[in-house]
């Protein structure tokens, strides 16, 4: 029977549905900012990928104790959806546990769902121990790892656990009401039952827990659904597209830029003909940078990548800069793009980007200049990479953090000129003497004087 | 031995072409490989195995030049386009098919860079070639119980190993040694990084506490433990940067720093 309270429900959650596409349609505008890249080769290779490392959590099991709680909270979210889908049906019909006419499917369910419930909470204790009392390194420090990432992250892992115990104070209550009755509640309930008379006997009291235990966890999950744009968490959803969007090819492989290219041919050979440019809607050509300042200079992929982005920093605890005490951090250039692509374009309900100089961080010597380059991202942070994939390979989400990084240094080199003094040397080596050092081009051969080899009879 | 030597006359594809002739495979021997004194030595000890099995090898001798690899990991997209169309219609005009080398950032960029400007070839790097040679029977190592209870560590190159995916080949080749392999805690993918890729090797580093080689070294004296050992390495700047290393912290008289090739070449009684 349909009552207020489905009336209210059903507003409660077309508001956070609403609220929540309203929010994603801002966040695919910003991605849509980036520069248009082709990634619709090769599907079946793609769907691999993406069932191994995104549904599988493959690169994850690099670091087994993360990896088997984040597989439990992980399991538990897949899972416990599907009670969640009940959750929303029995909230819109006024039905009661509507999906008990599964019989033996349904107790499984329930049981599984219970066990991973209780696992999802020690987890997340876990993570929170990890993060507050042991501060784990690659969690705890580096410059971009401020006040709002620090709170973020606790306020999802406390969520969690609020979820969690919403979700037990709903059963619990609900086994020992159906107790009082003398009715079977449909489902086995393996943890709910251990603690089924902490609520006492009184049915007044006990439904008035099974309903809120209920509306919490409905309204959280709602409420959670639309902090996520704004947070590190959103990674449960971007990671299956972005995984399925990673580079193929070897990683060694860098972009080349087909500009550059007709360039060259055209200035080795004055017949020959480069393709027409892309005009623009006014009939303009589009002239693109050469490498990136700001966002817009990124492919949508490396957009999407910082959207990815879950801040748990093994890039940067395994990149040999950040090892060795360089600024650059691998982690803070992937969440600089999303803060300045934020401030650029659209922000989510929760808007905090990082300027490094508000914030007395002084290590960082941003500018002014409104833009990724400089504004967040400095000059030494770019000089200090020595592009060895550490970070890449380390991604359990196949972020691509160097792409970026060379993007920005190619933008250095090529718009500015603004190489170290050093790289300039060997970059005129290379014009003169076709080596990066000073050695005439005609000494190339020289290693091969009065070379010996042992004869053979 | 001395008089049981022959002079080696390396063959450059200029006199391979004049005579009608194309070779098997072309060695691009790499801007450290012609220059580096060090490297030279790399250079050698390859073109001594090559000599020794037989291939039909040859070189391009002046007419080769730097890859770009450095200008294009610098930022420098247009240098190294530059450096990459010449390079390609020198071996396109050569008609090369197969090419060999010593150096990972050579291999890295002509393998998979040089394709999209129209440079197509089979490129192999030289841990690869070494180890066919070894599996086909080519190589017999025959000398190898001199490093019998020597201790090895194989320090990965990024750009072998983690670009593209190459870990067993230069393992394989040392495993035909009868050496004690061990390894490193960071190794494989989980390699950590020499400090020179991307164009560091000609800069100074950026302000930090410590040294990429100097970490990465200390990681290698540490797997090695006391007494004498070998760091194997299959990159020129790999093996700047760990000698240094080794230098820096005084253990040049027990620990030395070799190319896989080198230590084969040792081992078959080609080189010492």
């Amino acid at each position: 029977m349909i009552q207020l309270e489905n009336i209210i429900f059903l507003i409660v959650a077309a508001l956070g549905i609403g609220l929540f596409v309203w929010q994603i349609r801002k966040i695919r505008k910003n991605i849509l900012i980036g520069r248009d890249v082709d990634r619709s080769d090769n599907p079946s290779e793609r769907i691999n990928k993406t069932l191994l490392v995104a549904f599988g959590q493959q690169k994850m099991f690099k670091r087994m104790l993360p990896a088997v709680l984040h597989l439990f909270v992980y399991v538990g979210f897949l899972v416990i959806n599907i009670e969640v889908l009940e959750i929303m049906i029995d909230g819109i019909f006024g039905t009661h546990r509507v999906l008990g006419f599964l019989g033996p499917f349904y107790d499984g369910l329930m049981a599984v769902n219970e066990i991973l419930a209780a696992l999802v909470i020690i987890a997340c204790a876990i993570f929170l121990w990890r993060r507050n009392v042991t501060k784990v390194p690659r969690l705890a420090t580096g410059v971009e790892m401020r006040a709002w990432p620090k709170m973020d992250a606790n306020v999802i892992l406390i969520t969690e656990i609020v979820l969690m115990f919403a979700l037990f104070a709903f059963n619990i209550a609900d086994l020992k009401l159906a107790a009082l009755n003398n009715h079977t509640l449909p489902g086995t309930f393996p943890v709910s039952s251990s603690f089924v008379n902490i609520f006492g006997n009184d049915a007044g009291t006990l439904a008035t827990i099974a309903s809120v235990g209920w509306w919490i966890h409905i309204i959280g999950i709602l409420a959670f659904m639309n902090y996520l744009p704004s947070s590190k968490h959103f990674h449960i959803i971007m990671a299956f597209p972005n995984v399925y969007f990673s580079k193929l090819w070897p990683k060694g492989k860098f972009t080349t830029n087909p500009a550059i290219t007709h360039e060259i041919k055209a200035m080795l050979d004055p017949s020959y003909q480069p393709p027409a440019p892309e005009m623009d809607a006014e009939g303009n050509p589009i002239v693109q940078r050469f490498g990136a300042k700001d966002v817009e200079d990124l492919t949508w992929k490396q957009l999407m990548d910082s959207y990815t982005c879950t801040e748990c920093g093994r890039c940067t605890s395994v990149c040999p800069a950040n090892i060795t005490g360089k600024l650059l951090s691998p982690r803070k250039i992937v969440m600089d793009t999303r803060d300045r692509m934020e401030e650029k374009g659209e922000h989510p309900a929760i808007f905090a980007p990082n300027h490094y100089k508000e914030l007395g961080v002084e290590r960082v010597k941003t500018t002014d200049e409104k833009t990724l380059l400089r504004g967040y991202i400095t000059p030494e942070e770019l000089w200090a990479c020595t592009t060895c994939n550490a970070c890449v390979e380390s991604c359990p989400v196949n972020i691509d953090q160097l792409s970026t990084i060379m993007d920005l240094r190619r933008y250095l080199v090529l718009e500015e000129s603004a190489a170290p003094a050093s790289i300039n040397a060997m970059f005129t080596n290379i014009e003169n003497n076709g080596a990066p050092w000073a050695f005439p081009s005609s000494d190339r051969f020289n290693w091969a004087e009065e070379l010996y080899v042992p004869s053979k009879n | 031995m001395e008089e049981n030597k022959r002079l080696v006359k390396v063959p450059t594809m200029a006199e391979m072409a004049a005579n009608g002739e194309e070779p098997e495979v072309l060695f691009w021997v790499g801007c450290a490989g012609s220059f580096d004194d060090r490297y030279k030595r790399v250079t050698r000890a390859f073109v001594q195995i090559l000599e020794h099995v037989g291939v039909k090898y040859a070189v391009l001798g002046t007419e080769e030049s730097c890859t770009g690899e450095p200008a294009k990991r610098a930022g420098n997209e247009f240098l190294f386009q530059m450096q990459a169309i010449t390079n390609i219609e020198v071996l396109n005009a050569y008609n090369i098919k197969k090419i060999v080398t010593a150096c990972p950032h050579c291999f890295n960029t002509i393998k998979n860079e040089y394709p999209d400007l129209g440079g197509n070839y089979e490129v192999i790097h030289h841990s690869t070639f070494l180890q066919q040679l070894i599996n086909e029977g080519k190589v017999k190592v025959q000398g190898g119980e001199a490093f019998k209870g020597k201790r090895i560590t194989f320090h990965d190159s990024c750009y072998l190993g983690r670009a593209n995916d190459i870990y067993e080949a230069p393992r394989d080749v040392l495993a035909a040694l009868d050496a004690d392999l061990v390894e490193m805690k960071r190794s494989r993918a989980n390699g950590l990084c020499c400090g020179a890729g991307g164009a560091q090797m000609f800069k100074e580093p950026e302000p930090g506490n410590k040294d990429i080689n100097i970490e990465r070294t200390e990681e290698a004296l540490a797997t090695l433990g006391t007494g004498n050992g070998v760091i194997a390495t299959a990159c020129p700047f790999c093996m700047v940067m760990m000698s240094d290393g080794v230098k820096n912290k005084e253990q040049e008289e027990s620990v030395k720093v070799f190319d896989i090739a080198e230590l084969i070449a040792q081992a078959e009684g080609l080189s010492k």
